[in-house]
C-alpha cells in the first residue's frame, strides 16, 4: 500500500497527464451519446451566447446582402399570392357531375420556420451551424434546413431550449438523397472535406449521361427535404472503370460563407415514412 | 503588469482571435488551417510547473472545443503540448536561465535559434497529434502528412508574425 502511494506521488504529473488524455479521447469517441446528454445543454447556452454577441457585429456589416435576399424572397412570395391565380369559370355548366369533396382543400405536408444563424464553421472537417431557435420554438431533430435562395444547407442534429445545431452539408458524415434534374436518376450528395464550395454526388448509375452544368436537385426519396430543391451544378464527372457508378463533382449553390438566415422545413409525415422504411416486410 | 492578469488577457485574446478570425477565414486549401491559440501556453513563464502546464493545456483546448463542437480533440493535443514543454525547454536552456522563474520564453531571453526550435517542435507536436486524431476518424495517409506539414508551417509563420508585432523584448527589460 505504501509503495502504491509512493508511486502515485512520484509520478503524479504523468498520471494526471494520462488521465486528461483518456478523458479527452473518451469525449472524442463517444461524442454523440454521453457528451450530448451531460454537457451539451449548458455549454451550448454559453457558446451560443458568445456567438450571438459576435454575430451582432458581423450581421451589421452584412445588412446589405441580407436586404437583397429579403427583397428577392418577398418577390418570390408575392408571386405565390392567391390573387395571382384565376379561379375556374363556374358560369359554364358542364353537366350534372358533382364533386362530393372539395377539391380545393389540400393537406399541408411541409411547414417552414425562419431561423437566425448565430454560429457557422466551414474551415473544419466536421462543420456545424448554430441557430437561435430551439425546441421551445418548435424545432425538432432531423428537420431540414434550406437557405433563403431555396438551396439546401443541412439537417438539425441537436436541439435545446433556445438554440439548435445543424449538421452542415460540409460535414464528413453528411448524406442527402439527390438526383440529376435531366434524367431523374438518384444518388447521394456527400462532402469529401476538400473545398467548401464543392460537393460530391455519388452512386449515380452509369446509364445516366450527365453533362457539365446540369442541375442537381433533392430527390423525392428524402424523408426530411422536400423534392426538387436546388443543390448545385455539375462541374466534372469522374468515371471509375471498376465500378458501376459515376461520381460527380457538384458546385454548391448555397453560399456557406455568409449565411445569415435559414429556413427550417418540417415534414409532418416524416415519422410515418421513417417507420415504414424501417419495418421489414413480414413475408420476406 | 501582474503576471496573472497578463496571462489571463492573453488567454482570452488568443482564443478570441482563433474563434472569431482564424476559424472564419475561408481556407486556401483543405490542408491549411491556421492555429494560434496555443501560443498562450508557449508564452507562460519558465517557472510554470509541468502539472500546471498540463492542466492549463487541457483547459485551453477544451474551451476551444466548446466553440468548434469537437469535444476532446484540441484538449488532448494541448495537454500533450503542456506536458512536453518543460522537456523541450530543459533540452535547450542552461540551468541558470530556467531558474529565472518569472521570465518568459522569447527571442530576447533565449536567442533566435533556440526559440525557433522551441516554437517549431511544440507546434509540430501539437499538429501531429491533432491531425493524427482526425486521421483515425477519416482520411488517408496523404491527408495526414500533408495537413501536418502545411498546418505547422502556416502556424509557425503566424506565431513569428505575432512575435515581431508584439515586440516583447523591450517590455521585458
Amino acid at each position: 500500500m505504501k509503495n502504491i502511494i509512493g508511486f502515485i506521488r512520484q509520478n503524479f504529473t504523468f498520471l494526471t497527464f494520462l488521465i486528461l488524455q483518456i478523458v479527452s479521447l473518451v469525449m472524442l469517441s463517444s461524442y454523440n451519446k454521453t457528451y450530448q446528454t451531460f454537457f451539451g445543454g449548458w455549454s451550448n447556452q454559453v457558446t451560443g451566447n458568445i456567438n450571438t454577441r459576435y454575430n451582432n457585429w458581423s450581421y451589421f456589416f452584412d445588412l446589405k446582402n441580407t436586404n437583397k435576399q429579403l427583397i428577392a424572397e418577398n418577390a418570390a412570395l408575392r408571386n405565390q399570392l392567391g390573387e395571382n391565380f384565376v379561379a375556374f369559370d363556374t358560369t359554364k355548366k358542364l353537366g350534372t357531375l358533382v364533386l362530393r369533396k372539395d377539391s380545393l382543400e389540400k393537406i399541408r405536408k411541409f411547414y417552414y420556420y425562419p431561423a437566425k444563424v448565430v454560429g457557422n464553421t466551414f474551415t473544419l472537417q466536421k462543420n456545424y451551424i448554430t441557430i437561435e431557435r430551439g425546441s421551445l420554438q418548435g424545432v425538432k431533430k432531423d428537420m431540414a434546413a434550406i437557405s433563403p435562395e431555396g438551396s439546401i444547407v443541412g439537417v438539425v442534429v441537436e436541439v435545446n431550449d433556445n438554440y439548435s445545431k445543424i449538421m452542415s452539408l460540409l460535414h464528413r458524415n453528411s448524406k442527402v438523397s439527390a438526383m440529376l434534374k435531366r434524367d431523374k436518376i438518384a444518388g447521394s450528395i456527400e462532402w469529401d472535406g476538400e473545398d467548401p464550395s464543392v460537393l460530391v454526388l455519388k452512386n449515380i448509375s452509369k446509364s445516366a449521361a450527365p453533362k457539365i452544368g446540369d442541375s442537381v436537385l433533392t430527390s423525392p426519396y428524402s424523408s426530411n427535404f422536400p423534392a426538387q430543391l436546388m443543390i448545385g451544378k455539375v462541374t466534372s464527372v469522374i468515371k471509375d472503370p471498376s465500378s458501376n457508378y459515376l461520381t460527380l463533382n457538384v458546385k454548391s449553390t448555397t453560399n456557406f460563407y455568409n449565411l445569415q438566415y435559414i429556413y427550417l422545413v418540417e415534414n409532418k409525415r416524416m415519422a410515418d415514412q421513417k417507420n415504414v422504411e424501417k419495418n421489414e416486410a413480414k413475408n420476406e | 503588469m501582474n503576471n496573472l492578469i497578463k496571462n489571463t488577457t492573453r488567454f482570452v485574446l488568443f482564443l478570441l482571435t482563433q474563434i472569431i478570425i482564424l476559424n472564419e477565414v475561408p481556407p486556401l486549401h483543405q490542408f491549411i488551417t491556421p492555429y494560434i491559440y496555443f501560443l498562450f501556453l508557449l508564452w507562460l513563464p519558465f517557472g510554470t510547473k509541468r502539472i500546471t502546464l498540463t492542466l492549463l493545456g487541457f483547459f485551453t483546448g477544451y474551451t476551444l472545443d466548446l466553440f468548434t463542437n469537437t469535444p476532446g480533440l484540441h484538449a488532448a493535443a494541448c495537454s500533450l503540448l503542456g506536458y512536453f514543454r518543460p522537456t523541450i525547454l530543459n533540452l535547450l536552456l542552461a540551468q541558470e536561465t530556467s531558474e529565472e522563474v518569472n521570465r518568459e520564453p522569447s527571442i530576447g531571453s533565449m536567442g533566435w535559434g533556440p526559440y525557433a526550435f522551441y516554437v517549431f517542435s511544440l507546434t509540430f507536436l501539437h499538429h501531429f497529434y491533432l491531425v493524427l486524431l482526425e486521421w483515425l476518424q477519416f482520411g488517408n495517409f496523404g491527408y495526414f502528412l500533408g495537413k501536418v506539414i502545411a498546418t505547422s508551417m502556416i502556424s509557425v509563420l503566424l506565431i513569428f508574425i505575432v512575435e515581431l508585432a508584439m515586440n516583447r523584448r523591450k517590455i521585458k527589460r
